[in-house]
């Protein structure tokens, strides 16, 4: 690149103050990032990739402060410029956008206020202007009747809605940069493709430069010019887009690129070489798990869902004086949010749920495994219906230790206060035959060696355990009473990819071995491509399409599949 | 916001109910015998039966119960044996003071004790935030008399600046014309600077008193408040867009703080109305905590149960105004209502 670059940061390192002395977030980092280009900031957490991107704008929390290094930005010197400076650059050269779009924004502001806010601090527009410019920057994220949405809340907004919203903000000030931190997790495939093609669009129409801040491999290689690789920190390498997936140098980009799920690859492809699924051996270690994903024969169906319904009211309409008087609008046909579905799962296998927020895939595992009452329709569990008995009792019914569950936040779904052991151990003293201390301490040990959680591990409580390390204990809670079916909501969504490589893995070989069956709730098509046998695909409570998962994912039938599969952002082969 | 006032205003009936069985089954156990007390040390069993019957005591407790409630409908609270007058006239009489008196504390705790706290977040370690925190320690380790006492002695007895702690006004003036109660609101509506001087200056020692007490909870609340709030996602996109310091923390950061903020003060306003009896003894304030407290030395059951049943009403007035601020505050109770 013949002209300089647009922000050139030299040995940046940021440090931050902790109770058990300065840690070094980020070490001396090289990153520069030139007119018009769009450069992609890939690590898994703890990289230091957000404290970087916080770091140029000087928008660190009170712990943290730049030890070393410069950041200049079209010649200004961005460390040793004032805050006063540096509150004019904000927002007006340098942007930012968000992960989380609804708690980005002012929950207690109108929209539009918030955008009129940022265009009068920097002297965009006046007072008398501001509305106008508010509704045209609402406009140019391509909002559906802004005049309107200029009075909305954001908790009156979806997800994707709120991201236009924050996109909006960020580029009311025409910036030069923006920095988009995150900017679609969380949100839905059809919605991150809808969000990323906008921020594109809107940036190459204005000659913006890009920084991409991401966990996911396959939306940087679609979204950007280059790639830089964080770890620990540490840039460990830099290349072109292509060039990096072509031809990964450093191990660490390696590893991460083989751990992402891609198209043609099994769920053992994504361990690095030579790894064990469980971090220590089991004593049984049967060989069977490390070869070819030959999947067991399927028997007879252990589960058959038919005709389920889930009704909510809808709050009623009217003013209360117009209700006493009886001038109310009829009661409104109440929400179906499961609207007449129908499948089985057989024994031994994993059926895949998949479908967008609000599809209505939550509702389903939630009724299936008994914590809400179906409004019709049955769940036939080895030929009874325990859609009969009421979630309420459900607790006390033998059916609840063969139907358990595997939650999607490993940090949220385990007590604080419970060690590894007692949050393992509590289904059995629940529920199980096991009685005596020593007995019971047996069984915890055995399943956390099942589930690869190192035995000296189990007697520390969660804030003492890595995120992949908490889901291992969600998952010896669910298979302690031996079930016959689990069902997984998302057990992986909050997890880094190679951590998700292993746990997927995990989950694999228990099922074998265990002869277990799952329900594997996901939005990421490409991780249920790998574990599932069959694929349900959910949109507006109903099916929209059901088989196998080749057929469904390699040959779609249904117009929404396809725009599903189709806005995967695909790493280049 | 009709519709939610409506409902608020229906669940509070079954306890308003609640508090008029209570209050007064609770003044019929309490022991001391009113007819006994009024009687007079040196009277006889007669006189004191004779007084028994004539306040309708020696009849049964249901009975009785029927005769309060009767009356309570009509908007008759009884009368006191102690004043004579009737309660209603009583209250109305004390409230407002003990109210003016209340809200101009609070007000004062608030002038002080939000900037504090706000700072003290913003400059969180700072010497700021230590100053707030000994502030507040001390103010509510010091019990509200000696505080007043304190104060008496400093400013009046020693400096001479504030005026004799002897009530409202100043025995040279007579009452505006009354309008709300308040004497600060009365002599302004009258046009009265000279009156305004004097009333304010007799209830600011006591204003300070309470201030000084409430000053913990509401400095402690909005610091902690606006620390959550400032860890916010929302004020990082604020502070990423470059808006200045005092739209991030005025605008944005404060407004949403403000929620648990109200809650608090709330609490602490009725707590106070009912509470300050000491600061209305040291001050020999007209208010109706000593109203209450001397007719409960004379078991007289009347202005108990009216202090009673006000404070209950009050304190429902309170929280329905505490949840249409949220309301002001805060579009996403408004749905929900």
């Amino acid at each position: 690149m013949s002209a300089p670059p647009l922000l050139d940061v030299r040995k940046l390192t940021v440090e931050f103050a902790t109770r058990r002395g300065t840690v070094q977030a980020v070490k001396a980092i090289d990153l520069s990032v030139g007119k018009g280009e769009t450069v992609a900031v890939v690590g898994e957490s703890g990289s230091g990739k957000s404290v970087t991107s916080y770091a140029m704008v000087r928008i660190l929390d009170r712990a943290g402060r730049i030890a070393d290094g410069s950041i200049s930005f079209s010649g200004v010197d961005l460390v040793a410029a004032s805050e006063a400076q540096m509150r004019d650059l904000r927002g007006r050269e340098i942007s930012m956008i968000f992960q989380n779009p609804r708690a980005a924004l002012n929950p207690i502001r109108k929209v539009g206020r918030q955008i009129e806010d940022v265009l009068v601090q920097h002297v965009q527009a006046t007072r008398a202007t501001a509305r106008e410019k508010a509704i045209e920057a609402l406009e140019k994220v391509r909002i559906a009747r802004p005049e309107e949405r200029y009075d909305a809340y954001p908790f009156e907004l979806s997800g994707g809605m709120c991201q236009r919203v924050v996109i909006a903000l960020a580029l009311a000030c025409q910036p030069q940069l923006l920095i988009a931190d995150e900017p679609t997790t969380g949100l839905d495939v059809t919605t991150q493709k809808a969000v990323m093609d906008l921020i594109v669009e809107l940036t190459r129409e204005r000659g913006m430069s890009t920084i991409l801040i991401t966990h996911d491999l396959g939306l940087a290689a679609a979204y950007s010019d280059r790639v830089v690789v964080m770890e620990k920190g540490r840039v460990v390498e830099t290349a072109g887009a292509l060039d990096i997936f072509r031809d990964p140098q450093h191990p660490y980009t390696r590893k991460l690129m083989k751990a992402t799920p891609r198209l043609g690859m099994s769920l053992q492809d994504l361990l690095p070489d030579g790894r064990e699924v469980r971090e220590r051996p089991s004593p049984e270690g049967e060989a069977g798990a490390a070869g070819s994903p030959a999947r067991s024969p399927l028997g007879p169906p252990l589960l058959v869902v038919e005709n389920l319904v889930k009704e909510y009211p809808r709050p009623p309409k009217g003013s209360l004086l117009a209700r006493l008087t009886g001038k109310a609008e009829p009661e409104a046909q109440p929400f179906r949010a499961v609207d007449g579905i129908g499948f089985e799962v057989r024994r031994g296998e994993t059926l895949g749920l998949v479908g967008e927020s609000g599809c209505g895939k939550s509702t389903t595992s939630m009724m299936l495994n008994r914590l809400l009452d179906p409004t019709a329709g049955r769940i036939l569990f080895d030929g009874q219906d325990i859609g009969a008995i009421p979630a309420k009792g459900f607790a006390a019914s033998p059916f609840r230790q063969r139907i358990q569950m595997v939650f999607q936040d490993p940090t949220d779904s385990l007590n604080p206060r419970f060690t590894a052991e007692r949050a393992i151990a509590d289904p059995i003293l629940r529920m199980g035959k096991i009685r005596g201390r020593a007995a019971l301490r047996a069984r915890c040990e055995e399943l956390a060696r099942s589930v690869g959680l190192p035995t000296e591990l189990i007697d520390r409580f969660p804030h003492q355990l890595s995120g992949g390390q908490k889901a291992r204990v969600g998952i010896a809670r669910a298979i302690a009473l031996d079930p016959d079916l689990v069902i997984l909501d998302e057990p992986t969504a909050a997890l880094d990819v190679s951590v998700q490589a292993v746990v997927l893995n995990l989950l694999d070989e228990l099922k074998q071995r265990l002869g277990m069956s799952y329900i594997f709730v996901s939005h990421d098509l490409n991780v249920v491509r790998l574990l599932c046998d069959r694929v349900v695909v959910m949109r507006s409570g109903r099916i929209v399409e059901q088989g196998t998962a080749e057929e469904v994912l390699g040959d779609p039938k249904a117009a929404y599949t396809r725009e599903l599969l189709s806005a995967i952002p695909h790493p280049p082969a | 916001m009709l519709r939610m006032i409506a409902a608020r205003l229906k669940t509070t009936i079954p306890s308003l109910i609640g508090v008029i069985i209570v209050t007064f089954l609770l003044t019929r156990v309490l022991p001391g015998d009113t007819a006994a007390y009024f009687a007079g040390p040196a009277a006889s069993k007669e006189a004191i039966a004779d007084i028994r019957g004539k306040l309708g005591l020696d009849r049964p407790l249901p009975v009785q119960f029927v005769s309060y409630v009767t009356a309570l409908a009509k908007g008759d609270l009884g009368t006191s044996l102690t004043t004579g007058q009737a309660v209603t006239a009583d209250l109305a009489q004390r409230l407002p003071a003990s109210a003016e008196l209340t809200l101009f504390g609070l007000l004062m705790s608030m002038a002080i004790a939000l900037p504090l706290g706000v700072l003290a977040a913003v400059r969180q370690g700072s010497w700021i935030d230590h100053l707030c925190r000994i502030i507040a320690t001390a103010g509510v380790s010091l019990p509200v008399f000696f505080t007043g006492l304190l104060l008496v002695y400093v400013f009046y007895f020693i400096l001479g600046w504030a005026p004799a702690p002897l009530g409202r006004l100043d025995v040279f003036f007579s009452e505006p014309p009354r309008v709300t109660g308040f004497l600060l609101i009365d002599s302004l509506i009258a046009r009265d600077a000279e009156m305004f001087r004097a009333a304010l200056s007799q209830i600011l020692l006591p204003a300070l008193t309470l201030a000084i007490f409430s000053l913990a909870p509401i400095t402690r609340m909005t610091r902690a408040s606006m620390l959550a709030v400032l860890g916010a996602d929302f004020v990082r996109t604020a502070r990423a867009s470059g808006l200045s310091s005092g739209k991030v923390i005025g605008t944005y950061a404060f407004r949403n703080a403000m929620l648990p903020v109200v809650t608090t003060l709330g609490m602490v306003f009725s707590f106070l109305l009912g509470a300050n009896v000491l600061v209305e003894k040291v001050f020999a304030w007209p208010g109706v905590g000593s109203y209450a407290v001397e007719a409960l030395l004379a078991s007289d059951y009347a202005p108990i149960q009216g202090f009673v049943l006000t404070m209950a009403i009050l304190y429902v007035a309170l929280n329905l105004l505490i949840d249409i601020l949220y309301g002001v505050i805060d579009p996403r109770v408004r749905l929900e209502a």
